[in-house]
């Protein structure tokens, strides 16, 4: 199980992730965020393989990954 | 539940201030990792230049400072002799180094100074809103190159790492692109080198890294990075120019 | 206290440096103070430090900001048009509150000028020199073993205030040769672990330099901090040197550096001739000693600035008598140094 976070203080929309993504699971939220950006967000969980290209592609430091051991 | 990756300890919690989609922010990251890695946040010195990655001194939870425009490898000499056991890198744009730093970059380079040079390579003036720079490509509008750069008036684009290279003592020069993930993977390994090869108190290492402007260039993140890969690449091109190490294994 | 060694000026303050404890150096070759780098170069080495014959006179005062950041004693060195190449470098030494030692070794100016001495460079030393709301300290010798002298001193004042100084020498003096003594101990460094950069061993928080505040209300508060700072520095570190002033001369003369001992020559000949003339002598150009000169103007019939240049120190002199009797200046360009008859004969045109 894998659990991927996009912190939303950081994260400035720019959509380098969403394409990034091979499961293509990632898209930008309805809402606004505090610095007036479209956060981007995990649609589905269960699909993340933990790949890591969306940590690897974010310019802000946003995404924290984790694993079950 | 274990992370597999996050923010690095070589960055502080401060938001960056770059655009969105501006690929400083993964210069910064891949450099905070290979700080936390190499165990150097709490012995190396980083060096910020003027430029829009002027505010690194928030960015990067080691020593830092902010210096004059482009003398940044002059700084780092100072410190280098002052603090010899300490790694010392410098950030800079292509202004910072190869406009009105060109001095200061060869002659550090001449000296192989046991530094670590990361040079950020986007083709244009980021922070004081899109002017022309040494390394902008033939034809490319820029705000003081308004009907293309002139070729014949304004020169051709300077490849740093090629003429760095001529040089008798650099101890590692490589030019690398931040364009996709499995570039910026590549990009990790290249910037880890450099700062290892400074541990060991090898010599110059310089990276320069291919980069975007977005907001500058008036295409979006993505747009960007294809247009880079279309157009820079073939000016820049990516590959190793000097590597001390590798020559001594290979001629063993 | 060592014995009397003949040196050159350049040689002299060099060898002082190392003594007060400066084992950084960096400098670019530039006549009349050649002498001093090429000292640098031997005697560093025998004492473990760095001497490095920078790429440029820019180049090299940034790294002294280098080397200050880390918290050593570190030294420039250089003449007139170098000195304005390193002005963005003191500014920005100056900004982040980094103590360091520039030398200027005056010549002929502006443009290239010349390489005889000269005392051009008083206003680029005294208003700042470079951009922003700044000062640094300036020191002026008089002679060999006071240059060499100033040198641990500026050391001091400069860790003392976190600030840049500058020793304003000029061609003579870094040319000639005079006695020296050195002390065999010029006294203890300051502490600098709690903002200097480097191996911060077990130091829970980073150190950050700098000097940009993008925040106009936060520069507005910095640099007030910065001038809380010189307004103790005119309290506490104005110097000057009184010369026949309390013998009711008719005429008072302000001059400095090599300038003010021609003056003196002049002034002793002078009183052999029944003639009265006073000297003041700043020893700090900033903060300039305005109540001293002042002070000694009081009962004169007029205040005379001589100085090689087109008249700088002279709006100084001028500041400090306040209009209380008149003042002239006796200046000259080129590198045209005075001789002692020449000022005689001025002297005594204006007691007549």
């Amino acid at each position: 199980m894998v659990t991927i976070t996009i912190d939303e203080h950081y994260c400035k929309g720019c959509g380098l992730c969403i394409v990034a993504c091979p499961k293509e699971i990632l898209q930008f939220a309805k809402h606004l965020n505090e610095q007036g950006y479209h956060p981007v967000t995990c649609l589905d969980q269960e699909a993340c393989t933990g790949c890591t290209l969306c940590y690897v592609t974010c310019p802000d430091g946003a995404i924290t990954i984790a694993k079950d051991k | 539940m274990k992370i597999i990756a996050k923010r690095p300890k070589g960055l502080t919690d401060a938001r960056l201030t770059y655009c969105p989609g501006c690929l400083h922010g993964v210069a910064h990251r891949i450099i905070g990792e290979a700080l936390e890695e190499l165990d150097l946040v709490e012995s190396a010195i980083g060096i910020a230049p003027v430029g829009c990655s002027v505010f690194a001194y928030n960015f990067f939870s080691c020593d830092m400072i902010q210096v004059p425009h482009g003398r940044a490898p002059a700084v780092a000499t100072g410190m280098r002799r002052a603090r010899p056991d300490c790694v010392v890198f410098t950030y800079q744009g292509d202004g910072d180094l190869a406009a009105i730093g060109t001095a200061e970059t060869v002659h550090a380079a001449n000296r192989n100074e046991n530094i670590s040079v990361f040079f950020i390579n986007n083709a244009i003036y980021g922070m004081t809103g899109g002017q022309m720079a040494p390394t902008t490509l033939p034809n490319m509008r820029a705000t003081t190159a308004p009907y293309g750069r002139d070729v014949a008036d304004m020169g051709y684009p300077m490849r740093v790492c090629e003429m760095l290279a001529t040089l008798e003592t650099p101890y590692y020069i490589e030019r690398v692109s931040l364009l996709s993930p499995k570039d910026i993977l590549k990009a990790k390994k290249a910037v880890k080198k450099a700062l290892k090869y400074n541990k060991e108190k090898k010599g110059f290492c310089l990276v320069e890294m291919i980069s975007t402007c977005p907001t500058n260039w008036g295409l979006d993140p993505l747009a960007s990075r294809d247009w880079a890969q279309e157009n820079m690449l073939p000016v820049f091109p990516v590959g190793v120019f000097k590597d001390e190490a590798k020559r001594q294994e290979a001629s063993k | 206290m060592g014995e009397k060694i003949l040196m050159k000026g350049n040689e002299a303050v060099a060898e002082a440096a190392i003594r007060a404890g400066c084992r950084h150096y960096f400098a670019y070759p530039i006549t009349p103070q050649n002498e001093l780098i090429e000292y640098m170069a031997k005697r560093m080495p025998q004492v473990g430090g760095t001497c490095l014959q920078a790429e440029s006179e820019v180049a090299a005062i940034n790294m002294v900001l280098g080397a200050a950041a880390c918290g050593v004693r570190a030294m420039t060195s250089s003449s007139s048009p170098g000195i304005s190449l390193k002005q963005e470098g003191i500014s920005y030494i100056a900004a982040c509150r980094l103590p360091a030692v520039i030398i200027n070794v005056q010549r002929g100016g502006p443009g290239l000028g010349n390489i005889a001495p000269m005392q051009c460079d008083y206003f680029q030393a005294t208003r700042g020199g470079g951009h922003g709301d700044y000062y640094t300290p300036v020191l002026a010798p008089s002679s060999v073993q006071e240059f060499a002298d100033m040198a641990p001193e500026a050391f001091d004042l400069a860790e003392k205030y976190l600030t840049p100084v500058l020793i304003f020498a000029d061609g003579l003096l870094g040319q000639m040769m005079e006695p020296v003594t050195f002390e065999d101990d010029y006294g203890p460094q300051s502490d600098k672990s709690g903002w200097s950069l480097g191996c911060r061993k077990g130091r829970k928080t980073n150190h950050i330099i700098n000097s940009l505040f993008i925040d106009p209300y936060v520069l507005k508060e910095k640099t007030e901090e910065l001038f809380r700072v010189y307004d103790t520095i005119v309290k506490n570190e104005i110097r000057y040197e009184y010369y026949n002033v309390d013998a009711n001369p008719k005429i008072l003369v302000v001059a400095i550096g090599t300038v003010a001992r021609v003056v003196k020559t002049a002034i002793d000949e002078l009183k052999e001739q029944g003639l009265e003339v006073g000297l003041v002598r700043p020893i700090t150009l900033w903060p300039f000693p305005y109540k001293a000169v002042k002070e000694a103007a009081k009962n004169v019939e007029k205040v005379i600035t001589v100085e090689l240049n087109m008249g700088q120190m002279e709006q100084d002199v001028r500041l400090a008598v306040e209009g209380a009797c008149p003042t002239k200046v006796i200046g000259k360009a080129g590198g045209v140094v005075f001789t002692p008859m020449e000022v005689i004969s001025m002297l005594k045109d204006n007691l007549a």
